[in-house]
């Protein structure tokens, strides 16, 4: 299927290989050649600027967009081609710049829901009868446990993206992707949820797409920037705050000025 | 909520149920004459089907126009085992009249009545699996899903229709004396059978909520609410819908197969466009997303019907229209909603 790789004979630990993936919308090239690997255990910051193809990438890989060409490995497993529930089964889970749960449905209900995934659908035919010790844990970490019997309607964005989080790592995928979580949040929820960040990657390979610099200083390690469909440059927070041309796409667009915050 | 207040609301379903229960098991047999009591079953025969749009459309989110479909294929395997079974080794009064010389080989299996009645669950919920795996997996949804669903009531009535000599044509099937050893027509059987529609919808009510409350009927509603989202969470959203649009074929094609001994006929004016609309209007008037709301509607719809058809029969359609266009602008939730609104503000006041 893919090609031998022997100049990249890559480490035992890489969970994610992306080699030369593009995708063209009638003719606008979102994504134009993009390799990236990502390592078992890793924490990853996605940044760039608007159209650089972070959520493209994102959803490539998740199966909701079909790539015009190169590959995505994951364990192994060819994802392209792949439907997303497919996906999902194989250990990948994302949420959504806007957040969406269930709005009928309680946050313990959300939660459950993900949470039985792997069941046989007959089995999902008996009614729920208590609280499984995952969901429990899940509720926990992301601080709903409180709000566990109200409708998901009612709660704030902040307390969606964290059920959202919530309904993820229930999964327990061995990739998280999360497209842009602190995104129109407050910054006493944006300190939330970077610590739940931080406590979720202690255990999860997560691949965090976002804009915000000041969350970015705070709790990336691992920063890839794409520009224009391609990866600019990949190290340390530091390395590529450094870097002479991230600067410029970053700061020149700033000076640039209000159009592009508007838009 | 105090503990003795939720311990009161618990017990008020089951309660309700018990009650209705009892009214449509005793009082209504010993208090309507047999005319009265056979159109009550045949408003409880389109309460099942309704209960089965209740779960497609109000839980599931299908908005299905074609629900007589499913209705009529129950119906005519129902039918056509009485018509063998009243010939008694002949040919139908109507193949005989329409020139058939030989039974055709699509009748021979059903004179046997346990394939008879076991196609009455089967074939509708074979089409609607059909169906619902070519359809949902491409993921037309919506309005297509709706249209595509009318299309297929229309062209099951033309195709009827059309071949007179092997379903009786416009006329359908109709004819028919024996049921199970009785006489269909006598008061007895038909109180036996108003008595067999009642506990099986009560059945399939009870079964409907159980699957509603389940973890299958959560997913149910999260696919009708964010089909793509479910997608993410690992689930196949085609496969819910497609199980769960068969089994809302299947409550379609019992509720006609009662309806057969119940009326005496089937016949394609009665599965096809129109039919099928005024039951999920009648589903949208009590209100489609409580079960118990679908089930309301269909014999509120019919009382009404048969009332305004009796009183003034041209202003009858125009009647309903204008209670869909009301429902929908002014309580979407239908009478079940403006009950549990009623219940509730009165708890409020307490």
């Amino acid at each position: 299927m893919t090609e031998a790789l022997p100049e990249t004979a890559l480490p035992e630990t890489a969970l994610l290989e992306i080699r030369g993936l593009e995708v063209a919308f009638d003719g606008f090239r979102a994504l134009d050649g993009v390799d990236l690997t990502v390592g078992r255990g890793e924490l990853r910051f996605l940044i760039g600027p608007n159209g650089a193809g972070k959520t493209t990438l994102i959803d490539v890989i998740t199966g909701l967009t079909r790539p015009t060409g190169g590959s995505v490995r994951f364990e192994g497993h060819d994802l392209v081609g792949r439907r997303e529930h497919e996906i999902v089964r194989l250990g990948v889970g994302r949420t959504f710049q806007t957040s969406v749960v269930f709005e009928e449905l309680t946050v313990l209900e959300n939660i459950d829901l993900a949470a039985s995934f792997r069941r046989p659908l007959w089995s999902l035919l008996r009614r729920r009868r208590g609280v499984s010790e995952e969901v429990t844990a899940a509720l926990e970490t992301t601080g709903l446990a409180g709000l566990a019997g109200s409708r998901a309607g009612v709660l704030s964005h902040g307390q969606r993206q964290w059920l959202e989080i919530g309904m993820l790592i229930v999964q327990r995928p061995r990739l998280l992707l999360l497209d842009e979580p602190v995104a129109g949040m407050s910054s006493g929820e944006r300190e939330r949820t970077g610590e739940l960040l931080t406590e979720v990657a202690r255990d999860h390979t997560v691949v965090v797409v976002e804009h915000d610099m000041d969350f970015l200083r705070r709790y990336a390690s691992q920063v890839t920037v794409l520009h224009e469909g391609r990866v600019l440059t990949e190290g340390s927070v530091e390395q590529v705050r450094a870097d002479p041309r991230v600067q410029e796409i970053y700061l020149g667009r700033a000076r640039e000025g209000a159009e592009d915050a508007v838009r | 909520m105090t503990a003795p207040e939720r311990s009161v609301r618990r017990w008020q379903g089951p309660a309700v149920f018990t009650a209705v229960a009892v009214l449509a098991l005793v009082a209504a047999p010993l208090l309507l004459e047999p005319f009265r009591l056979g159109l009550l079953a045949k408003y409880l025969c389109y309460a099942i089907v309704a209960l089965g749009i209740g779960l497609a459309w109000g839980q599931g989110g299908m908005l299905t126009l074609g629900q007589g479909v499913f209705f009529g294929l129950g119906g005519y395997a129902m039918g056509m085992y009485l018509k063998l079974n009243d010939a008694a080794g002949d040919l139908p009064d109507f193949m005989v009249w329409s020139g058939v010389e030989k039974l055709p080989a699509l009748w021979t299996p059903f004179g046997n009545p346990v394939f008879a009645l076991a196609m009455v669950v089967v074939l509708p919920a074979a089409v609607a699996l059909l169906l619902g795996a070519l359809v949902f997996r491409q993921r037309v949804r919506g309005a297509y899903f709706a249209i595509l669903t009318q299309a297929l009531a229309a062209a099951l009535v033309i195709l009827l229709v059309g071949q007179q000599g092997l379903t009786g044509g416009t006329n359908g099937l109709t004819n028919f004396f024996d049921f199970f050893g009785r006489d269909v027509a006598a008061d007895e059987t038909q109180r036996g059978l108003y008595l067999l529609v009642a506990v099986v919808l009560g059945a399939l009510y009870l079964g409907a909520r159980q699957l509603v409350r389940s973890r299958f009927g959560r997913l149910l509603l999260a696919v009708r609410d964010g089909e793509d989202r479910v997608r993410f969470l690992g689930y196949n959203p085609a496969t819910v819908k497609t199980l769960t649009f068969a089994v809302s074929a299947g409550m379609a094609g019992i509720a006609g197969a009662l309806f057969v001994p119940v009326v005496g006929i089937i016949s394609p004016a009665l599965l096809g466009v129109v039919p099928s609309l005024e039951l999920v209007v009648a589903v949208a008037v009590g209100g489609r997303f409580a079960l118990a709301g679908a089930v309301l509607g269909a014999v509120v719809m019919g009382y009404a019907r048969t009332y305004f058809s009796e009183e003034l029969p041209d202003a009858w359609l125009y009647l309903q229209g204008a209670l869909f266009v009301l429902v929908m602008a002014l309580a979407p939730k239908g009478i079940a909603g403006l009950a549990a609104n009623l219940v509730r503000r009165r708890e409020a006041r307490a």
